[in-house]
């Protein structure tokens, strides 16, 4: 069996920042598999701007993105398997993936780097009732139709569900000649960014329908019409509130979850918020050697915190394969108060190498906030923040200073002053 | 005299911006806390500029089509216009990245220009 120094599971924005990252550390033998027949991923079709502006100090659509670390990869003679299909992953790092050219292939890796991104809650996962008919796509589904293979999927649209590319969506099937009826969105506030409620909401005109869902479907062999209606408090339905609309087509942006039966499949343990693996500060999973970043670990809003977080994962992945699993005690970190998840799961508390980087959701929208981190009764930092909300990811810095010798979990929270 | 509100969309703060415009000019803005965002008031309240990201079919490539963007924002109020010249355009592979497909796009500053690669297959 073909063993490499690193092998990295898919070949989107985490996959080649990662590949890139091992290369310029060293590690020579590295291996990339992707499924599609190119690489970049998801950024293939997300050909909207605003990608880069952390990474390059420019606004970039996402191929354009994604065409930056493929000619890096390419300069540093990335080995990047396409059209090829992982099926299986183990805990001792061995790896099956098909392809047309050689068929079923097992190889093995010092290293697995999972770079597997997300994929879309479906009609199913929300529970809509009524008729089956064609019509109803997710928002990511229709925009890879529109975008790489050129067809725009309907005619008279609505939306369910505020996610960013729900929103990326209305205004580009506007703009393509569709008509966008509306967006609903069950909870109180927008899932998206504020960039995107304005100039893909507000400059067309779409209205957006908060506290909304919804309730029916129309049409047997397609989409006629749906309803929506007001919900309350309790997230139910209130009767007599519905309106109607006569679509062709509607759109799910309800949600992305992290990709993960391959780590199931290996026994990682996976965070039930974030649904993707718990990692440490090196992005190793609980499993030595397999490592995991971007979407497969926790959905992210922007690419360029991605392709951050993917070369930390390879450089704890080189650190990894030079010396070995870190040694110490570790301290598992906890969402407190109005935080929905926090990435890392666990932490080293001695021999930390510099600053650790924390991601986190908060649960609810806040102005002037006051976020603490805390490990037991421990204050070790806290910060003010002017305004909290959940569709942006809030990053936190800890020195090795503050994490050194630490006793109990580490749990970041947030209050309202 | 009027008041125009509007929130800064350059940033997560999301400042609450007012633009005091007189007969279509603007005489002051309040509520920025950025040149960001005082900048993109005035533009905003005046004529709204936006980047256009759209495809364009093209021959010999594996994709259907290609994704193009202007090389700046262009006006608002000239979408539709912008998405008929869109429509009209076909290209052949290879293109590179950033390759002007159209030069001062509807007589603007910007170009219509390649989002990415495509090699000829």
């Amino acid at each position: 069996m073909r063993n490499y120094q690193a092998v990295i599971i898919g070949g989107g924005s985490a996959g080649l920042a990662a590949a890139v990252t091992l290369k310029q550390k060293g590690i020579e033998d590295i291996l990339v598999l992707e499924k599609d027949g190119e690489a970049g991923g998801i950024l293939n079709q997300c050909i909207h701007n605003g990608f880069g502006l952390q990474t390059f100090k420019e606004q970039l659509s996402g191929p354009a993105y994604a065409e930056r670390f493929e000619d890096q990869a390419e300069q540093l003679n990335v080995e990047i398997k396409l059209n090829t299909m992982v099926t299986g992953l183990n805990a001792q790092r061995q790896i099956t993936y098909v392809n047309p050219d050689e068929g079923y292939v097992t190889i093995s890796a010092d290293a697995v780097i999972l770079a597997v991104g997300c994929y879309e809650r479906s009609r199913g996962a929300v529970e809509i009732p009524g008729e089956r008919p064609s019509g109803i796509y997710t928002a990511g589904q229709a925009q890879r139709y529109l975008n790489i293979d050129g067809y725009l999927v309907g005619k008279k649209v609505f939306i369910l569900g505020s996610g960013d590319i729900g929103l990326i969506m209305a205004r580009r099937m506007t703009l393509e000649g569709a008509k966008v009826y509306g967006v609903a969105e069950l909870m109180p506030y927008s899932n998206g960014l504020p960039r995107n409620m304005k100039q893909c909401l507000e400059d067309f005109g779409i209205p957006l329908y908060l506290s909304h869902t919804v309730t029916k479907i129309y049409g047997h062999d397609r989409l006629e019409g749906i309803d929506i209606a007001k919900v309350g408090p309790d997230r139910k339905p209130v009767p007599g509130s519905e309106i109607h609309f006569d679509v062709d087509t509607l759109l799910l942006s309800v949600g992305l979850i992290p990709e993960n039966h391959l780590g199931d499949e290996a026994g990682i343990e996976m965070d039930p918020r974030t649904r993707g693996p718990v990692v440490d500060e090196s992005y190793m999973t609980g499993i030595r050697g397999i490592f995991a970043c971007g979407n497969g670990l926790h959905v992210h809003d922007l690419v360029d915190f991605v392709s951050l977080q993917a070369a930390r994962a390879a450089e704890g992945a080189a650190r990894y394969i030079r010396e070995g699993e870190p040694e110490g005690r570790t301290v598992n970190t906890a969402a407190g108060e109005n935080v929905l998840y926090v990435v890392p799961g666990k932490i080293h508390t001695d021999n930390v190498p510099g600053h650790t980087e924390f991601f986190f959701r908060v649960r609810k929208p806040m102005d002037d906030a006051v976020l603490t981190v805390r490990a037991g009764s421990k204050v070790i930092r806290t910060v003010r923040k002017k305004k909290l909300i959940p569709s942006e990811m809030e990053r936190l810095l800890l020195t090795q200073k503050q994490l050194t010798g630490l006793e109990g979990d580490l749990v970041i929270e947030v209050r309202e002053n | 005299m009027e008041n125009k509100e509007l929130i800064c969309v350059n940033c997560p703060m999301g400042c609450r911006i007012t633009v005091t415009l007189d007969e279509g000019r603007v005489i002051d803005i309040k509520g920025y806390t950025c040149e960001k965002g005082k900048n993109y008031a005035a533009q905003e309240t005046v004529r709204p500029m936006r980047v256009l990201t759209s495809t364009v079919r093209i021959n010999g490539a594996l994709a259907r089509v290609l994704p193009v963007i202007t090389s700046q924002e262009i006006p608002l109020d000239m979408m539709e216009e912008a998405m008929e010249a869109v429509r009209m355009l076909t290209v052949d592979a290879p293109v590179r990245v950033n390759q002007v497909l159209i030069p001062h796009f509807l007589g603007t500053d910007a170009d219509l220009v390649a989002s990415r690669s495509m090699k000829k297959i």
